[in-house]
């Protein structure tokens, strides 16, 4: 049997997804920067993909910036809002302390740019309390960045009223909502975010193209330059096949929304009660109360979460210890240091990840698995 | 990046040779701690200056695990001067290859071995200097003295549950 639970770091493609991308590799290949009819086709087939992004996250649709991931996404963001904002009062960046890589380079890189940068602590449930992002925002800021859902725990931020706290001090406000898709219910006009970054394969849709939404009221500065497409403002052919795709799996994943709540909820309950009552010496990392239903991000006490990994992969069952990314860092994750776990417990944590094609059946397979998995690796540990 | 182990070091992560702890080893050591993510301790036994028997516990990751299961299965029989030099590269290329982040384990794994070795040979080396009568007698004493705590520890759990329980309940009511 073979369970994937790393619904956080990729998902697959649904068979909807594929099918509507399909034409646009061979048949209707035009190029909408072309003027003739195969192109012209394909820019009108380009802005009704934008309209329906824009009308997804309840914003304009010259707002939609196609981006070849959430990665480019945040960069183009960061970067492009503080160097066109940038003023002799004005020079200061403010990122929580558990955002993704991509945004914590991209605000190094401003630091090393002469930026002063700041970071918003979490408590220990891996929150953003609004006070403290309250303690360090000042005139001075550009930019506030604090994701949306967290990839490592699953925690939901209080996004509107961070970005409420971000305008009140003549800041604009950025989020990450890579990991939203479909748990909150984006409306950027409402919450008041003027930037925000999507990716299509987080939602069951392919790799290799994202969303960064712009506020077009606000100066900004690109990064890619080269031909007009975007508005001018990310240059490069665009990725259509891709971005048809991304449409279709961001309108499924809100039209499916309430089904497909309902089922992770109750597989993620089922599956933690049955963990908790069946192997000793495991805790949850992260608010229990608001997290995404997906994530289980669990300690395991006295064993290493590599471990864990490396035999559940033998046994068929594909989970992650924190991000994915961190198969080649070997550092503990800065994300459950941010939020204070004891230090003995920070290399003992797996990051199961639940979505649309989990079954309970697969989560059976999963415990009785993992219980031989902890036993095993714990019959032998140095460490009672 | 790719953490892509050969089939010999999943074998050896997934049966590990040698796991386990030795009863009144000659010689024991710990390398590393769980803080940093990986911790091995390795127990010894010795006879006549050959690593008779060799085991170890793992808090750590498949390498951990797979590189100190060869290496104990490699240096066992051996002397200990020829087992203190094995290199780590041996088992790197015993394993078919480690991926780079995690050649540190490899050495890792020589270095707790090592450390197992000098601390038998600081236990050989207090044996010479001690003359036998003297440890005879302070065996005896300890022996009785670790005989004396178990009974201790043992009356009031045994022969009467209830007596302890009562003791420490009382205070609190007063409270």
């Amino acid at each position: 049997m073979k369970v994937y639970l790393d619904n956080a770091a990729t998902t697959k493609v649904d068979p909807r997804v594929f099918k509507k991308m399909e034409p646009y590799f061979s048949k209707e290949y035009g190029n909408p920067s072309s003027i003739h009819d195969l192109g012209q086709n394909a820019f009108r087939d380009l802005m009704k993909a934008k309209e329906k992004v824009a009308k997804l996250i309840g914003g304009e649709t010259n707002g939609v910036i196609f981006t070849s991931g959430a990665t480019e996404a945040n960069n183009l963001i960061i970067k492009g809002a503080a160097l066109a904002n940038r003023t002799e009062k004005k020079n200061k960046i403010i990122v929580s302390a558990i955002e993704h890589p991509c945004v914590m380079e991209s605000a190094k890189f401003l630091a090393r740019k002469g930026f002063k940068v700041e970071f918003i602590p979490v408590n220990s449930e891996g929150l953003v309390e609004p006070r403290e992002l309250e303690k360090i925002i000042d005139k001075e800021t550009i930019l506030v960045s604090v994701m949306a859902v967290n990839n490592e725990v699953g925690t939901i931020q209080d996004i509107a009223a961070l970005a409420k706290i971000t305008h009140a001090h003549g800041a604009y406000f950025h989020t990450d909502a890579v990991q939203a898709v479909p748990y909150l219910k984006l409306n950027v006009k409402k919450m008041g975010i003027d930037f925000l970054s999507l990716s299509a394969h987080k939602f069951y849709g392919p790799k290799g193209v994202g969303v960064a939404y712009i506020n077009r009221q606000i100066k900004f500065k690109r990064l890619f330059i080269g031909g007009c497409q975007e508005d001018g403002l990310r240059a490069g052919t665009h990725n259509l096949p891709g971005i048809f795709g991304l449409a279709e799996a961001l309108e499924l994943a809100y039209k499916d929304r309430d089904i497909y709540l309902k089922k992770i909820s109750s597989l993620s309950d089922y599956f933690w009660k049955k963990i908790k009552a069946e192997i000793s010496g495991v805790k949850l990392n992260g608010s229990k109360s608001k997290r995404v239903p997906a994530n289980l991000n669990l300690m395991f006490s006295s064993i290493e979460g590599e471990a864990i990994l490396m035999d559940l992969s033998y046994k068929g069952i594909y989970v992650s210890t924190g991000s994915a990314c961190s198969a080649s860092d070997l550092r503990a994750s800065y994300v459950l240091k941010a939020m204070g776990l004891d230090k003995n417990f920070l290399n003992s944590n797996i990051r199961f990840s639940l979505g649309r094609f989990t079954t309970k059946e697969s989560l059976d397979y999963t415990i009785k698995a993992l219980k031989e998995t902890v036993k095993r690796l714990r019959s032998f540990s140095p460490i009672n | 990046m790719a953490l892509n182990y050969t089939k010999k070091t999943l074998d050896n992560f997934l049966k590990p040779k040698n796991i386990g702890k030795i009863n009144k080893p000659d010689g024991y050591a710990q390398i590393g701690n769980m803080v940093c993510g990986d911790q091995l301790d390795f127990f010894l036994k010795v006879e006549k200056g050959k690593i008779k028997d060799v085991k170890f516990l793992s808090f750590g990751c498949a390498s951990n695990i797979a590189t100190a299961s060869v290496l104990t299965e490699k240096v066992k029989g051996m002397t200990v001067v020829a087992a203190k030099k094995y290199p780590w590269q041996k088992i790197v290329s015993e394993l078919g290859g480690l991926p780079n982040q995690k050649v540190h384990c490899s050495v890792m794994a020589v270095n707790g071995l090592k450390k197992a070795i000098a601390d038998y040979e600081k236990n050989e080396e207090s044996k010479k200097k001690t003359p036998l009568k003297k440890t005879v007698a302070r065996k005896t004493v300890a022996k009785k003295i670790i005989a004396k705590k178990k009974l201790i520890a043992k009356k009031p759990i045994t022969k009467n549950p209830t007596a302890k329980k009562k003791t420490t309940a009382a205070p609190q009511k007063k409270k």
